[in-house]
């Protein structure tokens, strides 16, 4: 007879095992004394880009390579939209944009003819088009990912997972720490605006010696403004500082952001790891999964698949670096 | 080499600790070049006293911390922030930065000297981040500074010495006090020049953090440093105009 797999935390990572593990006809349950999908999840915060090509710039190559199953992943999960993402930056940092393109792949450079894929971004002269990549939102693709697991069986339970049980993977992120010693937390920092004036169809990044910042269309003329890294486990709202330099690289991208309604601001902690790559670790009887840091979507599905091979097939991923039982 | 406040450096590298893809690959920086001291930037990372995990990173390196007071506009700002350091680091050490313009993140001189005055008074070592003026330095100095650190060109800006007149004009100005070139520096060749112009250290962080492959990177600025700080003890030759053989021609056997 098949087990039951105990899903302990339903963001991300925990919704995205336990609808992978459901797929593979497992029968699955989810535990989360914080309840469904919400505000207290670190994935809440998210951006949402699935831009393994554009992240490739800063991170170890699995994040290139298994970031692009991801695409895919969430396209049988929710709606995802397939647009690209365009990397732009300001005439005096063209600098930064060579070296971007020099460190990655899969874009053509676009100039004059930026203005047909974006043109409400009169500051910009200059980009570089991924056109391969996508972005999802990242509240309804966890609300989607809780409505459908739903509809397959899968059970949730407003609780802690009882002590005494088998089966069960830890995907309680940051929370997980008192299992996970080299788990840090990262500060993010992150805007919602509405600004139906400006127009904008796909992810941009505006790249800045001191400040990455992206934009993704939400719809409906409300953007994601995000997000700092900093190496901090403050969990305080954001500061005036971050705010001011989220919003003024978004009005150097178009002045009319400076009109925009600010709806919300975010903070959380992204769980990393010290090389910033996601784990899978068995230990005392249970599997862990945690470490998505700033990859949640990009990398949940990956993480996911790894997590379902160790439980049903004991198959080892790449991403299991320690296995003690 | 001189002592910078009673302590011997192993070597000559200081290096940042921002900007790296990873903490990972920042240890790994730091224990394939060996660089003897890290600077870290106490006021982001420090809001609110939590940045325990990543700050344990840094102790766990074993190398001499010397905190920051990166992003301060204001006396005030950075004697706070000095003080915070000194709880959390358990060090005297400062780097005083003071920011006095937004886009070059050029030093206000003026409130670096006020400062530095007041830190000395509370007991620190400062390490003033300051540009090249001989004035000011004099008068870093007179605030009880015993180390100077002078600028390289704007941090981050990778051009390299924008004034290595001015720098060794100051190497020969101060010839007892440990001088270290602190920002601007893009490759090992700024690095060592720093080194063959006769200073103490070199203090960089981008170049290495920014780089493709920061491990090699800071490898490769170790040994620049010390190969510009040979070649100053070398007492290099002087350049000319034209040519001298280095084997006299009049009197060789001809050989036909």
């Amino acid at each position: 007879m098949m087990p039951v797999f105990s899903v302990i935390g339903a963001g991300v990572a925990g919704l995205s095992v336990a609808s992978e593990l459901a797929a593979r006809g497992a029968d699955v349950q989810v535990f989360d004394p914080a309840g469904p999908p919400g505000p207290h999840h670190c994935s809440w915060w998210a951006g949402g880009m699935l831009a393994p090509w554009c992240e490739y710039e800063n991170a170890e190559e699995p994040v290139l390579r298994l970031g692009q199953q991801a695409i895919v992943w969430w396209q049988q999960r929710t709606t995802v939209q397939q647009r690209g993402t365009l990397v732009v930056a300001g005439r005096r940092d063209l600098p930064d944009l060579r070296r971007f393109a020099r460190r990655t792949e899969g874009f053509r450079e676009v100039g004059s003819d930026l203005a047909e894929l974006e043109p409400d971004l009169p500051g910009v002269a200059q980009g570089l088009f991924f056109e391969g990549e996508a972005h999802l939102d990242p509240r309804r693709a966890l609300s989607d990912l809780y409505t459908s697991l739903q509809g397959q069986g899968v059970r949730f339970v407003q609780d802690k997972a009882p002590a005494a049980l088998d089966n069960v993977i830890d995907c309680r992120g940051l929370a997980a720490r008192d299992a996970l010693p080299d788990l840090r937390g990262v500060r993010g920092e992150m805007l919602v605006i509405r600004c139906p004036e400006v127009t904008l169809t796909r992810p941009v990044r505006l790249l800045h010696p001191r400040i990455p910042l992206y934009i993704v269309p939400r719809g409906g003329g409300v953007y994601m403004l995000g997000a700092t890294m900093i190496e901090s486990e403050d969990r305080r709202r954001i500061t005036a500082r971050s705010m001011l330099e989220l919003l003024s690289a978004a009005y150097a991208l178009n002045p009319a952001f400076g009109e925009a309604e600010v709806l919300e601001t975010g903070v959380d902690l992204r769980p990393a790891f010290p090389d910033n790559l996601p784990r899978i670790r068995r230990l005392g009887g249970r599997i862990y999964a945690n470490g998505l840091y700033r990859h949640g979507y990009l990398l949940a599905p990956a993480l996911a698949r790894g997590v379902a091979d160790l439980a049903l097939h004991n198959t080892h991923s790449e991403f299991i670096d320690e296995d003690r039982d | 080499m001189k002592r910078f406040y009673g302590t011997d450096l192993p070597n000559p590298l200081m290096l940042g600790t921002a900007q790296y893809p990873s903490p990972a690959i920042l240890e790994q920086a730091f224990r394939a070049s060996g660089a003897a001291v890290a600077t870290v930037s106490l006021r982001r990372e420090g809001a609110g006293g939590a940045g325990d995990t990543f700050w344990k990173l840094i102790e766990d390196l074993g190398v001499l911390v010397l905190p920051n007071t990166a992003g301060c506009h204001t006396v005030k700002e950075a004697v706070t922030t000095a003080h915070m350091a000194r709880e959390v680091f358990g060090t005297r050490w400062i780097k005083l930065e003071l920011i006095g313009h937004t886009d070059s993140l050029q030093p206000d001189v003026f409130q670096l000297v006020e400062a530095a005055r007041i830190l000395t008074g509370d007991g620190f070592q400062v390490f003033p981040y300051t540009t090249e003026d001989l004035i000011v330095a004099e008068r870093l100095l007179t605030a009880g500074c015993e180390v100077l650190m002078p600028w390289g060109a704007p941090i981050g800006s990778g051009r390299g010495l924008n004034n290595p007149y001015a720098l060794r004009a100051m190497r020969a100005e101060f010839p007892d006090v440990p001088l270290v070139v602190d920002a601007g520096i893009g490759l090992p060749s700024h690095a060592a020049q720093a080194m063959e112009l006769g200073f103490d250290a070199v203090l960089l962080n981008t170049a290495v953090a920014r780089a493709g492959d920061p491990v090699l990177m800071a490898r490769a600025m170790m040994d620049a440093v010390e190969a510009g700080r040979l070649a100053y003890g070398a007492d290099p030759i002087d350049a000319r105009d034209m040519a001298e053989a280095s084997t006299p021609v009049i009197g060789k056997a001809f050989l036909a």
